[in-house]
């Protein structure tokens, strides 16, 4: 396939999603580029009793072809190329039914190369149920109980640099052979195992483990301390996830034929997109797919990509994990009314176990919305865990200073006064009845701080858009900058603690908007206010902090930065970072109120009452 | 048009159950199709490989692990007691000497001269499935397991814990609205599956496993109650496993909610009968429910519909449901209409809708993706 061929006329895209299968459709229009045409929608039947995934493709499809009146299936699938209202030029897609690609790590030291497996694991879309390292604190037969217990559908062995001591890893394979695991799809299916690990340690590994997994050989992800080698083992993965999981999941052999493009774990290809949202703007980016099960984070920072997933994370399915990790004081202090926490709880276990229902009441919403930021607030902190520079290396010229700052090597490198975007994506985020609360979802989740561009994707078609892109670059970015990227606005928010009551002024601002209107803003400690500024208009905005707050030229410095407007407007946020609610309930339900009004974030009648 | 999917409950007064009952690894069969077999029967047998011990030889004997093979007392594929010799060190005509032994009884699997370890692996644990349910024997899954039939009343619950178990029925509330508290759970209640209202305390719950209750059924249960009884706060509605004692079934979900009149009625015609009860629920896709089968006694099974014939081919008006969301959770209604156009909610959201006219009469209209079909 040429990839870039401007015959084509229409693509189509499907993601077949653990309980949805979306279908996309892309056209060619006589602007010559390529737009988002329309979406179709069904459930996925990976399960029994129809375990055929292209029966939802079909049903979705089948919505595609009612909704315009275009002919795409025949017996045999997807009908290709597109002739006279008949059939589509290419057809690609995601897939993360039945959980997506679940994957056991180890390596030999826990924040080193097992730290790199989990990242390259990650990286490649997979959800990591478990790391494990020799010195992971747990006995061997601890280690051996575990193994055997999770029943992965891939493992990634990795340990030693090269050249080095085989031993340790070799301890590993030893413990990973004598767990001998099933896969998840049944003992009758081989299990993939990659190895990346000590190049001296390939034979051995090959005739110890014998022919009792389907193994891959590839490249030391830490060929040295100082490195980090994740390619060679990220294709591995794919190619192992097309072979060996793809192919045995119910209908997958069938899917595969439909289309010419290898299939692609759903994560895998949504950071994909937010690789090229950086790309696109030379920017660094911080993105997150909440969805409802799993929470994924993204980082593109100084060029550097890192994904994580919290597996159980989310809006649905994991609402109540997102209860017992953060607890029901940090969920309800984000709702703006008084409400028995007994009974919010009552009603996060009643979403689990009917995760597919929807908030009627904005009560309900907003008690959705107060989870969101919670789960935003902990995927983030999960991600920074592995956003860190490569640990066990020798910093050379480390003078007494830097002793003293010794944290300072083994936190993230992630700062929030230098991502330049944050993107969303997700069944709550993209339906989100007012854009102007997925903003706010993000940036109390994210305590976003300085000067950041915010987005989120339209209808939620990320991952069709990251397959694509593999074979169609120009499509898959014309229809993301045009359809998909929903900019939100610019939010300009100083770093620092403030008195929420103080009415000291913490920030001045003078914004030039391009058709030349000024504007001044002087904006006082403990508040957030909104100006407007279409999607798609740019200004200058000269922003002069008060002492001791930072936009990103320092604290106190005045930092001068091109915004950019939205559906939302340009966010002017105040109120301190990180953000101190008042401990008092009602002083904190104020506060709350007045700032959701102040951004008419819900209907007045929920504030008011 | 793609079908709509709209989740289901089951409710049946009476209706043809059929039960896999599957080894976790292929075994073997006990039974034969036709056999009738009561819900203890032993249906299939296998043995899961033993769990294996790492031994490390060289750090004990205080050698490098390319000597191993050369002090090694048992080859790879030999058996070994507990406590006995695996490899040897001896050295100046035996006045330095030291052994190392095995530390559990069974095979040796291999010798590393790399890692200088041995690893030892137990015998075979046996696994025996049995029926679960009395009836009818109608399928041998070759070396994997067996179907089993019977003739039942069904009742999927909402959210459970505690796996397998059954018990004689015992209805102890009076109606459906009734809270089941400690002073319910008398020392006849032993080994009984007990039938509550719209709740039950912790102290209950408590009560019942002192006195060897086998299981509960009621209409919800607080969350802080399941909490406390449990000693843990469940993340995700994966359960089942719990090693509790007793089962426990809700059948409408958390909080205090009246368990369905009807559910009620079911349950307490059948008072006496035995239950069978799993209170395992797995909310994902494939979702499993926890579940009430009541078996009946003299009927033609082969005449009869299966309960697990598929999922619920969606609604239609007159289809009854139940409401999943606020303001109107845990109601129940007909399905009098369902407007095709899109409209909006009080959240402002846009959305499918459909009317359902309540039991008290009133009509409401609330998102398709609120209500949940109860197939009778």
């Amino acid at each position: 396939m040429s990839g870039e061929d401007e015959e084509m006329s229409y693509i189509l895209a499907t993601d077949v999603g653990s309980t949805t299968t979306k279908a996309r459709l892309f056209k060619y229009t006589e602007d010559n580029e390529w737009r988002y045409v329309i979406s179709g929608e069904a459930p996925t039947t990976v399960e029994a009793p129809f375990e055929d995934v292209t029966m939802g493709v079909r049903n979705a499809v089948g919505e595609i072809e009612e909704l315009t009146g275009l002919s795409l299936l025949s017996e045999s699938g997807i009908v290709t190329p597109h002739s006279n209202g008949t059939g589509v030029d290419l057809y690609v897609t995601t897939s993360s039914a039945g959980g997506g690609l679940q994957m056991t790590v180890a390596g030999v030291i826990k924040t080193m190369t097992a730290e790199s497996a989990e990242r390259v694991a990650l990286g490649a879309g997979a959800i990591v149920m478990d790391t494990l390292s020799t010195d992971d604190k747990r006995r061997v037969f601890e280690q051996i109980e575990r193994i055997r217990y999770l029943r992965p559908d891939m493992i990634l062995l990795a340990g030693g640099t090269d050249g080095g001591t085989i031993r340790h890893v070799m301890k590993m394979a030893e413990i990973i052979s004598s767990a001998n695991p099933t896969a998840r799809l049944g003992r009758q299916f081989e299990l993939p195992l990659v190895f990346a690990g000590n190049v001296n340690a390939r034979e051995p590994v090959k005739e110890f483990f014998g022919d009792q997994f389907a193994l891959a050989i590839v490249d030391n992800i830490r060929p040295e301390l100082e490195v980090e080698n994740p390619g060679p083992a990220r294709r591995a993965i794919h190619e192992l996830f097309m072979e060996h999981v793809m192919s045995h999941a119910p209908g997958y052999g069938k899917l595969m034929k439909w289309t010419d493009v290898d299939i692609m774990p759903t994560p895998g290809a949504e950071g994909m997109m937010f690789q090229q949202l950086s790309k696109l703007y030379n920017d660094n980016v911080l993105g997150v797919g909440l969805g409802g099960a799993t929470t994924n984070v993204y980082s593109v920072f100084n060029g550097r990509f890192v994904r994580t997933v919290s597996a159980n994370l989310g809006m649905s399915y994991s609402i109540c994990n997102v209860l017992k990790e953060t607890g029901i004081e940090n969920i309800v202090r984000w709702i703006p009314f008084k409400i028995d926490p007994t009974e919010v709880i009552n009603r996060l276990r009643n979403k689990m176990t009917r995760p597919t229902a929807i908030p009627q009441t904005l009560e309900n919403l907003l008690i959705e919305h107060a989870v969101a930021r919670e789960a935003l607030r902990l995927g983030l902190a999960h991600h920074k865990f592995l956003a860190r520079p490569l640990r066990g290396v020798q910093v050379k010229g480390r003078d007494i200073g830097d002793m003293f700052k010794q944290i300072s090597f083994e936190a993230t490198y992630l700062d929030m006064l230098r991502i330049n975007w944050i993107g969303g994506t997700g069944g709550l985020l993209s339906h989100a009845p007012r854009r102007v609360q997925s903003a706010m979802m993000l940036l109390d989740g994210f305590q976003v701080e300085g000067v950041t561009r915010l987005a989120q994707d339209s209808v939620f078609m990320m991952p069709h858009l990251g397959v694509l892109s593999t074979v169609h670059p120009k499509a898959a970015v014309e229809v993301f900058d045009k359809d998909c990227l929903v900019r939100l606005g610019t939010c300009i928010a100083p770093r620092g603690e403030v008195d929420l009551d103080s009415e000291t002024t913490i920030m001045t601002m003078d914004i030039k908007i391009d058709d030349g209107t000024v504007m001044e803003e002087n904006v006082q400690a403990g508040t957030i206010k909104v100006i407007e500024l279409e999607e798609h208009k740019k200004a200058m905005a000269s922003i002069s902090p008060a002492k001791g707050y930072d936009v990103g030229a320092g604290p106190g410095h005045t930092f001068d930065a091109e915004i950019e407007g939205g559906v939302v407007g340009i966010i002017l946020d105040a109120r301190g970072k990180p953000l101190n609610l008042p401990e008092d309930e009602d002083a904190r339900i104020a506060k709350l109120i007045e700032w959701n009004k102040a951004l008419d974030a819900y209907p007045e009648r929920i504030l008011e009452r | 048009m793609s079908q709509a999917y709209t989740p289901g409950l089951k409710r049946k007064e009476e209706t043809l159950i059929r039960k896999t009952r599957m080894l976790p690894i292929p075994g073997k069969i006990i039974v034969g199709v036709g056999d009738t077999v009561s819900l203890d029967t032993i249906v299939a047998k296998a043995e899961t490989p033993g769990e294996p011990e790492i031994v490390k030889v060289c750090a004990n004997l205080g050698i490098d692990p390319e000597e191993i093979e050369k002090y090694m007392v048992k080859k790879e594929g030999d058996e070994i007691k507990e406590n006995e010799v695996l490899a040897s060190y001896r050295a100046l005509f035996g006045l330095i000497k030291s052994d190392c032994i095995s530390p559990i009884e069974g095979i040796v699997e291999s010798i590393s001269a790399i890692t200088g370890q041995a690893i030892v692996r137990r015998h075979p644990k046996p696994i025996d499935i049995d029926a679960y349910i009395p009836g009818k024997v109608v399928e041998v899954i070759e070396d994997e397991g067996v179907i089993i039939e019977t003739y039942a009343a069904f009742i999927q619950g909402a959210f459970g814990i505690g796996g397998e178990n059954h018990g004689e029925i015992k209805v102890v509330s009076d109606s459906p609205s009734d809270i089941l508290t400690e002073d319910n759970i008398t020392p006849d209640c032993k080994g009984k599956v007990l039938v509550g209202g719209s709740m039950v305390t912790a102290g209950a719950l408590k009560k019942s496993i002192e006195l060897g209750v086998n299981g509960i059924l009621v209409g919800g249960i607080m969350d802080k109650d399941l909490t406390d009884f449990l000693g843990y706060r469940i993340g995700v509605a994966i359960t089942g496993h719990e090693k509790i004692g007793l089962s426990l079934v809700a059948t409408e979900g958390f909080g205090q909610m009246n368990m369905l009149e009807k559910t009620f009625q079911i349950l307490k015609r059948n008072e006496g009968n035995t239950a069978c009860i799993n209170g395992a629920t797995q909310i994902r896709a494939g979702v499993i429910r926890p579940e009430v089968i009541v078996p009946l006694s003299g009927y033609d099974v082969a005449s009869l519909r299966s309960s697990d014939e598929g999922p619920s081919s969606g609604m239609a008006p007159g289809t009854f449901v139940r409401i999943i969301q606020e303001p109107y959770f845990g109601d129940v209604g007909h399905v009098s209409n369902l407007p095709s156009e899109l409209q909006n909610v009080e959240t402002e959201s846009t959305v499918r809708i459909v009317e359902i006219e309540l039991e008290d009469g009133r009509k409401v209209m609330v998102p398709r993706a609120n209500v949940e079909v109860i197939e009778e």
